[in-house]
């Protein structure tokens, strides 16, 4: 069977069991929360300073709540040795990664946009007009942080100290996609709203260049 | 043995030339005279540090490529070795900048890069901490600084960019702008001298992993009977 | 169970060498499986027994030598020749349900018709009542049935069984038995690695004892079967 059909099927499962219990997207969300509610405490939130401020909380509270969510990427395969039963019954390998980066995007995807209206009311800041651009940068961003993460994942799983190990690769890595990504949304949070191509540039690349590098090396970072 | 500490003594002459002509060669610069001469050691650092992380990324894909453990030590050796310069970078910088600027740090989009990067080869030489096994540590390690490496390149970009977009106070220029042919010179000299010193150090460490590792397989074989 | 569709295949190990950092788990193994053959590894914990069956599995990569399969008819069908894995971790999602599980498998190893497949080896395995149970609430003798019904999705040639009794009750290593003989019976070539001797060992066909990575007693050249099994444990 080829890369994409068994790409599907593991998707599916990997949407069953999450939407079964939906424990990873319950927790997530309700940490970005106390971390939006945190972030309040440390400025004055109203109307100008936070229009500065509030695109680069957002995206620090999403990286800091993906390298929490992606921890069980691959810890929950090592459970019953799924992963052993995935690399014997798929042709590709790749295809358990591309099935875990989909999910993973998704799941980002979903808790951002159940979170952004929230973070809009909390924080002042007006979204209706760019929502699409929105759509765009999350879509971007998150694709960028579950391929990078869901790498990173398969590597602290097989380390010691592996729930604060997964943050320390991950966050350093992630900077250019912070640092585009509160760019190009601060813009879209301004007055005069306009669309930092540059920035959605980098997140593009970004994802390009990592997904490329996961389908070379992922079956190395599977090996037992 | 004598034959490394000869080249040692070479080396460390190349380091001490380098030195001398960054204070006495090299004519002192205009605007900020005696405190820009201390860019000839910082951006050669940086450069050497650059060359040591790229020697690291090839090992690490040779290490994946043969698995052959030698270019896990290489990769080991020149990581920490890069790392080393990097913090020379590092600690420059602000001492640099305290009296051009008056504050420390000015989030130099470089410098800020250049933290990013420091980062990045600690969390390898941390993640290499906390796997036991050799084989297993060794690819994992190699697959990280592969993802590290191929990050830079964009750390980089991404941050210079951020940088356009709230100009803050740039550390030293560009390396080649406004320098003048003897101070190209002398810069290039130290370029030269520091690359010569990251090659000697790495084989020094290179060959104490070797040692380190021929140990421990020595106790291991011991511990089996 | 339902007579198979491949022709037999034999398996051979040769000089297969694994080191995990300084230790070689396996040295220079060599070793010719017949087509239909039903082999028991014997051997303390550390021999080797398991890294042998996941080499043969090719979840683990050799460090020198090599594994293939060949058939005795040139039949050709790659899937046929992926084997069977049980080991003692149950390989499927706690999850999911038993009939998900193997529906799962079934497709990513793209079996033909594989709701009928699972329909057909969950009644074989006995579990057609609790198809819609998630795995989590099985008893252990339920989750091996499960394993083993994952393993024989494709209708695999070669099985692999890596201590597949541990943790069963009598009735569970009963039936474990029972179903391995009907595999050995139907040309299954089966590699087997086990504790002592029980009801399973006996199903062998030859048995060989691993020490310290090497094969030290091999019944084809000549141990017998109970002088393997007895000292394995000592």
């Amino acid at each position: 069977m080829s890369l994409l059909p068994n790409a599907a099927v593991l998707l599916g499962k990997e949407l069953r069991t999450e939407f079964r219990s939906r424990e990873l997207l319950t927790t997530t969300v309700v940490f970005i929360l106390i971390v939006i509610v945190l972030f309040s405490f440390t400025f004055d939130p109203t109307s100008d300073e936070s229009r500065r401020f509030a695109p680069g909380l957002l995206w620090l509270a999403f990286l800091f709540a993906s390298s929490l969510m992606l921890q069980p990427c691959f810890l929950r395969e090592q459970q019953n040795d799924t992963l052993s039963a995935l690399r014997l019954s798929v042709s590709d390998p790749f295809a358990i990664f591309l099935a875990k980066v989909a999910a993973n995007t998704l799941f980002l995807l979903l808790t951002e946009l159940l979170l952004l209206p929230i973070f809009a009311v909390m924080y002042n800041v007006p979204i209706t007009r760019v929502l699409h651009w929105l759509v765009l940068v999350f879509f971007l961003a998150s694709l960028g942080i579950s391929t990078a993460g869901t790498a990173l994942s398969a590597i602290s799983a097989q380390a010691r100290m592996r729930e604060l190990l997964l943050p320390l690769l991950m966050l350093p890595l992630l900077t250019p996609i912070l640092v585009a990504s509160t760019e190009v949304t601060k813009r879209l949070f301004e007055r005069e709203p306009a669309v930092q191509w540059t920035g959605i540039g980098f997140l593009a690349v970004f994802d390009v260049v990592f997904l490329t590098a996961l389908w070379l090396f992922g079956e190395y970072l599977l090996e037992e | 043995m004598w034959k490394r500490a000869m080249i040692g003594a070479f080396v460390l002459f190349l380091v001490g030339a380098s030195a001398y002509a960054s204070f006495y060669i090299a004519p002192e610069e205009k605007t900020m005279h005696v405190l820009q001469r201390i860019f000839y050691f910082h951006a050669a650092a940086a450069w050497a540090g650059m060359t040591a992380f790229f020697v690291c990324f090839v090992a690490n894909l040779l290490y994946v490529w043969r698995r052959d453990e030698k270019w896990d030590s290489l990769g080991v050796s020149s990581a920490e070795v890069g790392l080393a310069f990097i913090t020379v970078v590092l600690i420059t910088g602000p001492i640099w900048a305290k009296p051009a600027w008056g504050i420390y740090w000015t989030w130099d989009a470089r410098l800020t890069s250049t933290f990013v990067l420091w980062l990045l080869y600690i969390s390898y030489l941390l993640l290499r901490t906390l796997i036991e096994e050799t084989d297993r540590r060794a690819l994992l390690s190699a697959l990280f600084g592969i993802f590290a490496f191929i990050d830079v390149p964009i750390v980089f970009g991404a941050i210079r960019w951020w940088r356009t977009q709230h100009p803050a106070p740039v550390i030293m220029g560009g390396p080649g702008s406004g320098l003048e042919p003897t101070m190209l010179k002398v810069f290039f000299f130290s370029v030269l001298a520091m690359h010569a010193l990251m090659v000697f150090l790495i084989a020094e460490r290179y060959r104490l992993e070797k040692l380190r590792t021929d140990i421990e397989l020595l106790r291991r074989e011991a511990e089996a009977i | 169970m339902t007579p198979p569709s491949f022709s037999p295949v034999g398996l051979r190990f040769e000089n297969i060498d694994k080191r995990y950092g300084g230790l070689l788990a396996l040295r220079s193994v060599s070793l010719a499986i017949a087509p239909g053959e039903c082999v028991v590894f014997a051997g303390r914990n550390g021999s080797g027994k398991t890294t042998l069956l996941r080499i043969a599995a090719r979840l683990v990569r050799p460090s020198r030598g090599s594994v293939s399969f060949s058939e005795s008819s040139g039949d050709g069908n790659e899937n046929v020749i992926r084997p069977g894995f049980v080991a003692h971790a149950t390989m499927v999602y706690d999850e999911l349900t038993a009939e998900e599980n193997l529906l799962l498998f079934a497709r990513l190893q793209d079996v033909q018709r594989p709701e009928d497949r699972v329909d057909a080896l969950l009644k074989e395995v006995g579990l057609s009542e609790r198809r819609a149970s998630l795995v989590r609430t099985f008893s252990r003798g339920m989750r091996q049935r499960v394993a083993i019904a994952r393993a024989l999705l494709h209708e695999p040639a070669v099985l692999l069984f890596d201590e597949p009794a541990t943790g069963l009750d009598p009735q569970g290593v009963a039936w474990l038995a029972d179903a391995i003989r009907r595999l050995r019976d139907s040309g299954s070539t089966i590699l087997m690695s086990l504790h002592g001797e029980s009801e399973i060992s006996s199903l062998g066909t030859r048995a060989i004892r691993l020490d310290a990575g090497s094969i030290a007693a091999d019944t084809r050249t000549g141990a017998t079967f109970r002088s393997i099994l007895a000292i394995a444990d000592a």
